[in-house]
């Protein structure tokens, strides 16, 4: 037997932490009802769907011209633009601003693009304090961890977990696994990071070409405080998040919280169009816009990968998602777990990396169901699986196309293809099968492990139809 | 420019581009709701949301603001006092805790701006009935902070201002014609967090309260 992959011990490791299971099980239970109790009618959540999925392909569609207007309307509006077509320029264009600041810390309200750029590490690395401002992100990252799930990223950590760890971190504040003094806290101690930091740093919901604003989506205030009150500001994000209109807000703000935590909108939606004017009293006085390809302008080439980058992340794929549920969020071992993280990581990091994902999925569907702007995402999970062990590796921009093909796997589908397609070998081969039932064996491995074996039928369906007089021709 | 942006774009023009079905794309949400009922809705979903409603007219809603100041227990406030709402207010300052006036930069009197100041209130410059929202524009007289810092906000809605939805808010007030502010703002709520263990806690960057008087 080969040695199991990475994702495979850490898949099983997973599946017998039975504690966080249940954690996840609730949440997204809690999580699903939520969201349909947003959508009682499915006519008007349909025509929503298509509404924003037309949104977002026709941003796509001019993806190149918007990004220009964008850059020219946020210039104008006097934020800086920077283009970045690896996350290390990306990280090295934040280093740069802080760097002509001598700034020594940076607070960032919730940003996955940071993550995908890893940026706090980076910084770490050369002697710059990066703090994680979202209550979420703070936690993890007193713990050492990543998120688990883009927008709820501690949803793995029990309450008695986050308890325990506060008093581990602050032992000057007394010990409590009350969320409301546990909030209060964190309250306090990042009033004052804020009041101090040079820097503030967020991502990007949608960037709108037309007017050149950067709108941000949140429940709690850090994107608002990371956003106003250090002297600069920083934002990073993908080039696919541009839409072309103002009106084309509304509809996006309408499903994203719906569909991702079942709220009707979240508690702030901050539209920013620029720095403090000279007689404005407060907000930042330098805005810088990061925009990050990182393999994206790749996608952008293939008609049907496309879809990938249509995402307006509110993690509804996740919260669906019966593999998701089981193995976490950190099995994945990417920045974005679950569905979208199983058809992005690979076509952002290539097949060899993280090409296994694609094979974690039970093609239920559910993802491309509840997504807000129809990704057929098990379209394009069968899409990578055929990329993987493809041979006309030319015909695709997905890297490491056709690295998965084994030619034993290869040889049985072209025999099976052919069997298939001529009826004579296939006749004669099903009835052989159902002569030989009593042969199949009831150990068939991993399969049977769980499963009972499959048990072959009596007669061929070929047989079946004529007993029943059924006209199959 | 930068050799980044030029082999972006280079890389996203040399793509044959799909042709997109915009049919779906320009319907405007909107609803027929008369006053009455934006009202009722409003205030149903802030409520939701633990945030405070008061029903209040162009002859009382000073006497409303003074009593929540009042039970609130609030022993100083922040404010514009060169709006409509602030004017009425300095003029009748003695019925009010003390009043702090937003007119230096926030590097002036951060650490008092931080720490000493217990309430916020600011005007509108509408609201949205479907979702229970407020709308703010920064501006010189109402910075960006006065909503955010001080962990009460209080709110001054005018009720013909109450739009049924975003979309038709945008399109009405001419967002587009005007122009945005750096800053705009829609608010539906105090702060809130559900990251310790999904259960709701308020208050967590952002006010604790919200509370809205409705003129």
């Amino acid at each position: 037997m080969a040695k199991p992959t990475e994702f495979r011990v850490d898949v099983e490791k997973a599946l017998g932490k039975t504690e966080i299971r249940a954690h996840f099980r609730k949440a997204m239970d809690t999580l699903m009802i939520n969201r349909r109790n947003q959508f009682p009618d499915d006519a008007a959540l349909q025509a929503l769907r298509t509404q924003a999925q037309a949104i977002r392909a026709n941003a796509l569609s001019k993806l190149p011209e918007l990004l220009q207007q964008l850059e020219t309307n946020l210039i104008k509006n006097g934020v800086q633009v920077h283009w970045a077509e690896t996350t290390d320029e990306a990280n090295q264009i934040v280093l740069g601003i802080m760097q002509k600041h001598n700034a020594k810390s940076i607070i960032k309200g919730k940003s996955m693009v940071s993550e995908e750029m890893g940026l706090n590490h980076f910084l770490e690395e050369r002697g710059i304090e990066a703090l994680e401002s979202d209550l979420g992100e703070f936690i993890i990252q007193l713990d050492g961890e990543t998120p688990s799930h883009i927008i709820m990223p501690a949803i793995h950590k029990s309450k008695e977990q986050i308890s325990a760890l506060f008093h581990e971190k602050f032992p000057d504040i007394p010990y409590t696994d009350n969320v409301d003094e546990l909030t209060a806290s964190a309250r306090r101690i990042l009033r004052d990071k804020f009041y101090a930091a040079p820097v503030g740093l967020s991502g990007v919901n949608f960037a709108v070409a037309e007017t050149g604003t950067l709108c941000l989506v949140e429940n709690e205030g850090n994107g608002r405080m990371s956003t106003t009150i250090p002297p600069v500001h920083i934002a990073v994000t993908g080039i696919e998040k541009v839409v072309e209109k103002l009106s084309d807000i509304p509809s996006l703000l309408s499903i994203l919280p719906r569909s991702a935590t079942g709220q009707p909108i979240t508690t702030y939606f901050n539209m920013i169009s620029g720095p403090r004017k000279p007689d404005e009293k407060d907000g930042p006085t330098e805005v810088h816009l990061v925009l990050l390809d990182n393999g994206r302008s790749r996608i952008y080439s293939d008609p049907e990968l496309l879809a990938t980058l249509r995402c307006i992340r509110c993690g509804a794929c996740i919260n669906h998602c019966p593999v998701y549920v089981r193995i976490g969020g950190h099995s994945y071992g990417t920045v974005y777990p679950g569905p979208i993280g199983t058809i992005l990581e690979p076509q952002k990091s290539g097949l060899s990396v993280h090409g296994e994902l694609i094979q974690a999925s039970s093609l239920c569907g559910a993802c491309g169901e509840v997504c807000p702007v129809r990704i057929p995402i098990p379209n394009i999970i069968n899409r990578l699986r055929y990329d993987s062990v493809r041979k006309d590796t030319e015909n695709t921009p997905t890297q490491e196309a056709g690295t998965r093909r084994k030619s034993l796997e290869a040889a049985t589908w072209k025999a099976w293809s052919w069997a298939a397609s001529t009826p004579s070998v296939y006749n004669f081969g099903s009835k052989t099968a159902t002569q030989l039932r009593g042969l199949v064996p009831n150990n068939l491995g991993a399969w049977t492990s769980v499963r009972s074996a499959p048990k072959l039928a009596e007669q061929t369906l070929h047989q079946q139809l004529k007993t029943l007089g059924v006209d199959h021709e | 420019m930068s050799k980044a942006r030029a082999n972006i774009l280079q890389r996203l023009t040399a793509v044959e581009r799909p042709v997109v079905d915009l049919s779906a794309r320009e319907s405007l949400s909107r609803f027929d709701w008369d006053k009455a009922e934006r009202i009722r809705r409003f205030t149903e979903r802030m409520q939701a949301v633990r945030a405070e409603v008061h029903q209040a007219d162009r002859a009382n809603w000073l006497d409303t603001v003074a009593t929540i100041c009042q039970q609130k227990g609030l022993n100083n406030l922040l404010l514009s006092p060169t709006t409509e709402w602030g004017q009425a207010i300095t003029q009748n300052a003695e019925r009010f805790p003390t009043l702090k006036y937003y007119e230096r930069s926030i590097e002036d009197w951060k650490q008092e701006m931080f720490y000493e100041v217990d309430a916020g209130l600011t005007s509108t410059l509408g609201g949205i009935a479907e979702t229970g929202t407020l709308i703010l524009w920064s501006s010189p007289d109402e910075p960006r902070t006065l909503s955010l810092v001080p962990p009460i906000h209080i709110a001054i809605l005018e009720t013909d201002k109450l739009y049924s939805t975003f979309a038709e808010a945008v399109q009405e007030q001419g967002w587009l014609e005007q122009g945005l502010p750096t800053n705009a703002l829609l608010i539906s709520g105090p702060s809130r967090s559900a990251d310790i263990a999904q259960v709701l806690a308020y208050g967590v960057h952002g006010p604790k309260e919200l509370v809205v008087v409705l003129v």
